[in-house]
């Protein structure tokens, strides 16, 4: 709790070096359809600083594998992205590079895999499928530095790294399972040593043991200085390496809190609802279901399941500080009656 | 061999000359719900596919309500099939992408002649039970999120009312919120309709939250 309370809600008074690696703000991101639009992330505000864990995390379809597609340029054509997201990758003397206005050569150059690495969440359709995983993994360390000679051990040893046999590198991608798919993307990933990993999703498909194996090494890749953004559906996850969470609910981020106060005591009411669907908690499902982003209510997009809701909650609640983070909500639970009433 | 319930009886199966089961015994009578676990390659999926009739075993064999099966589902008579749904862990590679939802749900009952009336009346209420609002039932499976796509196959799989349902890591990709909703419209259907659960999953607070007793595979 001692390190908690030391985190104001006001930026500037932090010292220099613990100033963020990317620093989100207003990130909105439309989808323009045929006869729709696509609120798929609306004036988003994030930070993350070098050593730092944040999940995401939400239901299905609340716009958190975009938040990482548009931060690496990856996002389709019919996209609008407005809002900023600044990089400091050099540490304090070098500049800032703004993700979101970078060109697609300064992205391809710079960025992706290079300043920001990527674990996707399908490595089944982002492995190259007519070269084995060796090739694959040596062409990285050796884009990035390895010497000819150095990049097959190192090939090996990052393999082991993330659990894979160094045996079964000599495999073409079709004939990896999903889970050994995914540890060889995440081998990719980790081979040019990002300062910050975007990781979306990465244990879809992996069971447990390999799931905290995965979750693990990106613990201990922030351990070693490096930020990670982890993209995940599974709550579980999030609370075993997380430092600190944001709740995104239809496009927004609801609740952004230091991991332990979140699941201890989560303040949104969604949060709280989230929360009690685990089996370990109530087992019951948030009541009914999330708005579509093409057709988002004005007020709070929650206001619908949520049995808090007034009159108040037509209009949009502002993002604010409250206790140890940040909240979206008119009527926030108190978090001493939560923490009393939370099951065992 | 009256006993009911879903049974295999010392069921042995391999991938080339890998055995993954062997002569393995799980019973599951109606109204109640086993959970399995093991590692992974442990055979669970395999077990699940052998109680699904979409498997012949090498020996040993399945059992429903105390009728022994010879052969796989086609060759089982259709009475027999029906009893038993499965619901695979990925849906949209249990779905045809070409298919709108509402056609999802409705393929196995059109598959077996049933009249169209019938079948949109079907579709509808089984729609409902799952949660599934009529907008999205005009969807393809790419329009909707993984979610919403389980919802579609778990409705699929109740269209004839099975007697015994096998979920095979069913809601390993869903978010928490979308798994307690999956896991209580199993137990709303199973209640009414004194049906057999197999639940297969890796999280130990899942099966002990949701089934009745816990099997595990070596």
């Amino acid at each position: 709790m001692t390190t908690t309370s030391t985190l104001p809600a006001t930026d500037d008074r932090r010292p220099r070096d613990d100033r963020p690696l990317l620093a989100v703000s207003g990130l909105t991101v439309r989808f323009r359809l045929p006869d729709a639009v696509v609120h798929a992330v609306t004036d988003l505000h994030l930070t993350i600083r070098p050593g730092e864990l944040l999940a995401v995390v939400g239901e299905s379809g609340c716009g958190k594998s975009v938040l990482a597609h548009a931060l690496l340029g990856l996002l389709p054509a019919n996209a609008t992205v407005t809002g900023s997201a600044l990089l400091h990758p050099g540490g304090a003397g070098a500049g800032a590079l703004d993700l979101l206005a970078c060109g697609h050569r300064q992205l391809a150059r710079q960025v992706r895999g290079r300043a920001v690495g990527l674990v996707p969440q399908s490595p089944a359709t982002s492995l190259t499928p007519v070269r084995t995983g060796r090739r694959l993994l040596v062409e990285t360390l050796r884009a990035h530095g390895h010497s000819r000679a150095a990049a097959p051990a190192a090939a090996d040893r990052l393999a082991a790294d993330v659990g894979l046999d160094p045996a079964d590198l000599d495999r073409y991608p079709h004939e990896l399972s999903g889970g050994m798919a995914q540890r060889l993307a995440t081998a990719l990933a980790l081979a040019p040593d990002p300062p910050l990993l975007l990781a979306d999703e990465p244990t879809t498909g992996l069971d447990r043991p390999l799931v905290d194996h995965t979750l693990d090494l990106l613990r201990r890749r922030c351990d070693a200085g490096a930020a990670v953004l982890l993209i995940t559906h599974d709550l579980a996850a999030a609370e075993r390496v997380a430092d600190t969470v944001a709740v995104m609910y239809a496009s927004r981020v609801v609740e952004h809190a230091p991991a332990g106060a979140l699941f201890t005591a989560p303040t949104h009411p969604y949060s709280a609802a989230l929360l009690d669907a685990l089996p370990q908690r109530a087992f019951r499902p948030v009541p009914g279901h999330p708005p579509m982003l093409t057709d988002l209510p004005a007020g709070c997009a929650f206001a619908a399941r949520c049995a808090r809701a007034t009159d108040a909650c037509q209009v949009q609640p502002e993002v604010t500080a409250a206790g140890v983070g940040r909240l979206a909500c008119h009527h926030p639970l108190d978090q001493a009656q939560v923490a009393a009433g939370a099951p065992a | 061999m009256t006993a009911r319930g879903l049974a295999a009886c010392q069921v042995s199966a391999s991938y080339d000359r890998q055995r993954v089961l062997d002569g393995v015994d799980l019973h599951i009578a109606p109204g109640e719900t086993v959970g399995l676990r093991g590692p992974s390659g442990s055979g669970k999926s395999t077990l699940a596919r052998l109680l699904a009739l979409l498997h012949a075993p090498d020996a040993g064999h399945v059992s429903v309500d105390g009728t022994p099966v010879t052969g796989i589902r086609h060759q089982v008579p259709v009475a027999v099939r029906t009893r038993v749904a499965i619901l695979f862990q990925s849906p949209r590679a249990a779905t045809d992408p070409r298919l709108s939802l509402a056609d999802v749900i409705a393929e196995p009952l059109r598959a077996v002649g049933t009249p169209e009336e019938r079948v949109q009346a079907r579709t509808a209420e089984l729609a409902a039970a799952v949660g599934l609002t009529a907008d999205l039932l005009t969807r393809r499976p790419h329009a909707v999120s993984d979610g919403q796509l389980q919802r579609a196959c778990l409705a699929r799989s109740l269209v004839h009312e099975p007697g015994y349902l096998l979920c095979d890591e069913a809601t390993a990709m869903l978010d928490a919120s979308t798994q307690a909703h999956v896991a209580a419209v199993v137990k709303d259907y199973q209640r009414r309709h004194d049906a057999g659960v197999l639940v297969i999953s890796h999280d130990a607070a899942l099966l002990g939250r949701w089934a009745d007793r816990v099997v595990g595979l070596p």
